[in-house]
């Protein structure tokens, strides 16, 4: 008989000596299948006596053994040979950019309308809106512009024509957001008409607006964020307070200094104007004028059936295009209204 | 309105100057928009004589002067100027004389000769760029005085920028009343006498229209000398204030503008006949105007008129036949006042305005005319000599000024901040406000020269002004508090941009009025296209109609882009559009609803190594579509819109509601606005998108779900949807999910048809299905789509 200890040796020699998972199933055939070596010695124990079966069977065992043994390791290897091969074949170039897409984001103007939205809405104020088609009555008479009226000439006025082609005379495109507090005003009285005592207006209205003027510094279309504030206790204090917070929160600058000076609005009485000025950087210094305002004209409640004498309260009105150029450092408004690219994907 | 501070200073001086002045001002709602010095910083330039002039012995074009600065040494100056001749007086700059941009003058040798001090030019000084010769002087100038004080050169020029209510502002008067009025500093105004009469020349006015033309005074001045020089102190300062010295008698009536605020227009008396009518203009009226303009006269025009004819605009212009010339020596002088309401708006209709229109439509101070008209009167005599006739005057009721009550704690309330009856009275009374007490009350009568003190409110701006917007206090928000309603029945228009942006769009805003050409190539309203809603004056025809649709604007801006060599462009606008609709509201006879509209163009994916690149089709922009529309789903039909290709475009709805439309760009226009390839685009109603419901929890089944693949054959014409929508009401029960997961076409499958395979998902809540009744439940839906769609299973 071959000696199963050699014969275990052999094979965990070529167990070590192959890298092929196929061959190595091969080599094992050789020991441990049908004719292997080992099945061999196995099969030619009936010839022995019982005592020498007992002694040739266990060293037989022990050989299959360490031959199973020294198999299961190298297919162990081999696996993880393969493995290794393998996960180094599948190695990327962990630098090449991702399978990528584009994020877009919202106009810059937008930006700012949003944040001022944010804002006012943090001290209770709504957004309301309006039609930019709008009548005459809404936009100039209701605000104390009657016909002929000066400053009407500080608006100029997009009108429409009718169906036949006519200048169709009480119909414009709105020249500032202000119609719509007149129409939210109107909306507010007819539904708390049935109260004591009306709730309080708190809105801004943000919105495109009109006016016959085009230049570097003059868009024919731009925007406008009116704000409101009706109540039976709210004053000029009040519309200070909020609009320098406003300022300040807005520029996120808590040394812009704000000033407010008298100007003339036929629709508020005492009105304002708000001049900003930064304490650092380009416009260091400067009076920016930032937005017109003041306590609601007496004729404009009464206009949309509200008692001035009970309830009192103001407005303003400011160019979200031109803070949106203070804020991000814009110099030319019309970059807002070309649609291009490479401007609008710096705000994203 | 721009004037000379030192004009001003002559009647009123108060302690504040230079930027502490302008700020008072400012802070008063007198907005100095431009200060300008008169002249750069200089000094030691004194008037001086020419006595003598020689030529320079070595230079052809420079002369040696004798020279008197005054001091009683006359010294010798070289001088190149053309004009520099004995007798001249003209300014020295004086050994140690700095001039504009720090240049300092000294005792030099010109050419071997020694020179002690420079004569200047204007342009020398600063003050104007005339360097022709040098500055010449008047003959009175004094020798040795200082010429800054001499020219009045410390003077500034002041523009304020004006607000309409202010009107009694646009006079040196009505502006020292104001800084008197807020410094406390008492304004000194020339006593105007009246003017000796001394001849009888008149003429009869008529006052046709009274309430337009209450008050009008005039009279001749006979004998004058149209030819006189203006004085150079009245030139002066009408330079100052941007008005060019034209004659005498124009520069007197400009001098009293601006001095009293009141417009006056001279006649040329001979050319006028019988007496001068204040009156409404009659149709079929034409006028020359001054400016050269004729206008058709529409009656609710203000005329001055005489017997035969038209004479002027009142209070606008002046016609061109009847106006003063050099050669006037009899002229009828007006000063009138002329209601705001009656001037207001008529100079702009006619596209002019004039400074007299200016001041009558915001308000002239009714209470002066007669004054002005004085003022005016001494000056003519003085300057060009003559007789004045006797003032005619007609009258009739003037605006009123009505008392107004002002209650302290009523400014109070409005101000947020108390201020003391005796302050309340000090600034009124400052204001020239008549007011006595009733109680804690005033009552106030506005005097004349206020247009704009109706209200309480007004006195109540009054004195936030006087007293100072900063001094009132600014106070913390204080509301009682209330949350906002959260509704979850709605989603923000913010997050429906920011859906938007994530998946790749970028925001435009765009005009709302478009180029003509994109309504009738987009709008999907047969109405609209025929007929537009056009502006009555566009800014310029590329912006002449209003839109429709955000489409147009979104492929300029892909054309423009593309321009700029950008690829793979994905936009989006918000905004409103317009529609003719009889029933819109709630501006009468118009529907202007909000909408969203999308586009890509391009690549569908960035430009990359990891992706193939791949152009945009429908099914991208459908994608997005259903993307952003979700959890709500909409349904798609075929429809033929005018934008879009006719193969490629389809109709959203929402429920019953036609929503919108969604489809690739017709190629014809994509060929006309110059794109390579046709966008995807959809355009929406944007209250859909703003549309959300409220979530609710439905069970989750625990048990195992059984899954089925359907595939079957159909006609190849067949609209998907309608097979969707036939599945999902004839779902068995244990239905829950009907997934289209393959179409095909080609090898194996006839021509003509195609294949759809639906994966078919069921389950139960309470038990576990057997696979009987789940075979069961796909004959079904197959039986289904057998009868309705003849379809066949593909084997």
């Amino acid at each position: 008989m071959q000696n199963p200890e050699h014969i275990a040796q052999d094979a965990a020699a070529a167990f070590a000596a192959t890298n092929d998972p196929d061959a190595l199933e091969q080599i094992k055939a050789r020991y441990l299948g049908k004719s292997g070596q080992i099945t061999e010695l196995l099969k030619g124990m009936n010839r022995f006596s019982p005592e020498e079966k007992k002694l040739a069977g266990a060293a037989i065992n022990r050989a299959k053994a360490v031959i199973e043994a020294a198999l299961a390791a190298r297919r162990e290897a081999l696996r993880q040979q393969a493995l290794e091969a393998r996960l180094a074949e599948e190695s990327l170039d962990v630098t090449l950019p991702g399978r990528g897409e584009i994020r877009g984001g919202p106009h810059p103007v937008t930006r700012t309308l949003e944040r001022i939205e944010a804002l006012f809405r943090s001290i209770g104020f709504e957004v309301a809106d309006g039609p930019e088609i709008e009548a005459d009555f809404q936009n100039f008479t209701a605000l104390n512009m009657p016909e002929d009226h000066p400053a009407r000439s500080m608006h100029d006025t997009f009108f429409l024509l009718d169906e036949n082609g006519k200048p169709a005379r009480d119909i414009l495109l709105r020249t500032h957001t202000s119609p719509i507090q007149v129409r939210y005003m109107q909306a507010h009285v007819a539904r708390y008409v049935h109260l004591d005592a009306m709730p309080e207006i708190r809105i801004i209205a943000p919105g495109r607006v009109y006016r016959v003027d085009s230049d570097a510094t003059h868009s024919p279309m731009f925007h406008q964020v009116e704000g409101l504030w009706i109540g039976e206790d709210v004053s000029f204090a009040d519309l200070k307070g909020v609009l320098a917070d406003f300022l300040r929160r807005f520029f996120e600058n808590e040394d812009l200094e704000v000033r407010f000076r008298p100007s003339f609005f036929p629709f508020t009485e005492p009105s304002a104007e708000i001049d900003a000025a930064f304490m650092s950087g380009a416009l260091k210094g400067r009076w920016l004028e930032i937005a017109g305002c003041g306590m609601v004209h007496p004729n404009v409640l009464r206009h949309v059936g509200i008692d001035p004498e009970r309830y009192l309260g103001f407005a303003f009105g400011m160019g979200p295009d031109r803070l949106t150029m203070l804020r991000y450092g814009i110099n030319d408004l019309r970059l807002f209204f070309d649609g291009d690219l490479r401007f609008l994907r710096q705000f994203v | 309105m721009k004037f000379s501070e030192s004009w001003l200073r002559s009647f009123v001086d108060p302690a504040p100057k230079g930027d502490e002045f302008t700020h008072l001002l400012t802070m008063a709602g007198l907005e100095v928009e431009e200060e300008e010095a008169v002249a750069p910083a200089f000094d030691g330039v004194v008037a001086a004589e020419v006595l003598e002039v020689e030529k320079h012995p070595d230079a052809d074009r420079l002369n040696v002067c004798r020279v008197d600065v005054g001091d009683g040494v006359p010294r010798r100056i070289v001088c190149g100027a053309p004009n520099a001749a004995a007798g001249l007086k003209a300014p020295c700059a004086l050994p140690g004389a700095r001039l504009p941009n720090d240049f300092r003058i000294g005792v030099a040798k010109v050419r071997g000769v020694e020179s002690s001090g420079m004569l200047c030019s204007a342009k020398e000084l600063g003050i104007s760029e005339d360097a022709s010769g040098l500055l010449a002087l008047p003959a009175d100038a004094p020798v040795g005085e200082d010429i800054r004080r001499y020219l009045d050169l410390d003077d500034r020029l002041l523009t304020l920028k004006l607000t309409p209510n202010r009107a009694d502002c646009l006079s040196l008067v009505g502006i020292a009343r104001e800084v008197s009025a807020l410094t406390g500093t008492p304004a000194v105004f020339p006593s105007i006498a009246a003017v000796p009469v001394a001849t009888d020349l008149r003429r009869e006015i008529v006052l046709d229209a009274p309430q337009a033309c209450p008050l009008y005074c005039g009279r001749v001045f006979a004998d004058l000398d149209a030819r006189a020089p203006t004085p150079d102190w009245m030139k002066r300062r009408l330079e100052r204030s941007g008005i060019r010295s034209i004659s005498a008698l124009v520069d007197i009536t400009n001098y009293v503008m601006l001095e009293q605020g009141q417009p006056l227009h001279a006649f040329d008396n001979g050319k006028l006949a019988g007496a001068i009518h204040a009156r409404m203009a009659r149709a079929g009226e034409k006028i020359l105007l001054l400016n050269g303009q004729t206008l058709d006269l529409s009656n609710d025009v203000l005329l001055i008129a005489d017997d035969r004819r038209p004479l002027a605009m009142a209070g606008i212009m002046g016609g061109e036949d009847t106006g003063i010339t050099l050669g006037t020596t009899e002229m009828f002088l007006e000063s009138a006042f002329f209601a705001p309401r009656a001037v207001a708006g008529r100079a702009r209709r006619y596209g002019f305005g004039s400074d007299a229109s200016f001041r009558f439509e915001r308000g002239v101070d009714f209470g002066a005319s007669r004054q002005a008209l004085e003022r005016a009167g001494g000056l003519i005599l003085d300057i060009c000599g003559g007789q004045a006739g006797p003032l005619c005057e007609a009258r009739a009721p003037l605006p009123s000024r009505l008392p107004i009550r002002l209650r302290p704690r009523r400014a109070a309330k409005a101000l947020g901040m108390a201020m003391s009856g005796e302050r309340i009275g000090e600034i009124l009374a400052r204001l020239g406000l008549t007011l006595s007490q009733d109680g804690d009350d005033f009552i106030v009568t506005p005097p004349s020269w206020r247009f704009d003190i109706e209200i309480e409110e007004d006195l109540i701006e009054e004195l936030a002004r006087v007293h100072g917007y900063d001094r009132i206090p600014a106070q913390p928000p204080r509301a009682t508090l209330s949350m906002l309603p959260q509704t979850e029945n709605a989603r923000p228009l913010w997050r429906v941009r920011q859906i938007l942006a994530d998946r790749g769009f970028q925001e435009v805003i765009n005009f709302a009025f478009v180029e003509e050409a994109w309504e009738a190539d987009f709008a999907g309203d047969p109405a609209t296209r025929a007929s537009p809603i056009r502006l009555a004056n566009p800014i310029a025809s590329q912006m002449s109609v209003m839109r429709s649709t955000l489409i147009g604007g979104l492929i300029a801006n892909v054309a423009t882009n593309l321009k700029r060599r950008q690829n793979s462009i994905r936009l989006f606008e918000t905004g409103r559009c317009f529609f003719r609709d009889p029933a819109g509201l709630p501006v009468k006879g118009f529907r202007q609803p909000w909408k969203l509209a999308a586009l890509a163009h391009g690549g569908a994916l960035p430009e990359q190594w990891g992706a193939p690149a791949r152009a945009v089709d429908f099914y991208d922009i459908k994608g997005e579509l259903e993307l952003l529309l979700s959890p709500a789903a909409a349904r798609f039909e075929k429809t033929a819109h005018p934008a879009l290709h006719p193969g490629r475009g389809a109709r959203v709805l929402i429920g019953e509601r036609e929503a919108g439309f969604i489809g690739e760009l017709h190629p014809r226009w994509a060929q006309k606005y110059e794109l390579p390839t046709a966008p995807a685009l959809f355009e929406l109603d944007l209250d859909v998108l703003l549309e959300a419901r409220l979530p609710s929890h439905a069970e989750v089944s625990k048990l195992p779900a059984a899954y089925r693949d359907l595939a079957i054959v159909v006609d190849q014409k067949l609209a998907v949807q309608a097979i969707l929508d036939g599945l999902s009401r004839n779902r068995p029960g244990i239905v829950q999910e009907i997934r289209l997961f393959d179409v095909y076409t080609g090898k194996g499958i006839d021509q003509g048809k195609k294949s759809l395979a639906f994966r078919i998902v069921m389950q139960d809540t309470q038990r576990t299905l057997q696979d009987t009744e789940v075979d069961a439940a796909v004959q079904e839906l197959f039986k289904y789509l057998r009868q309705v769609f003849a379809a066949r299973l593909r084997i």
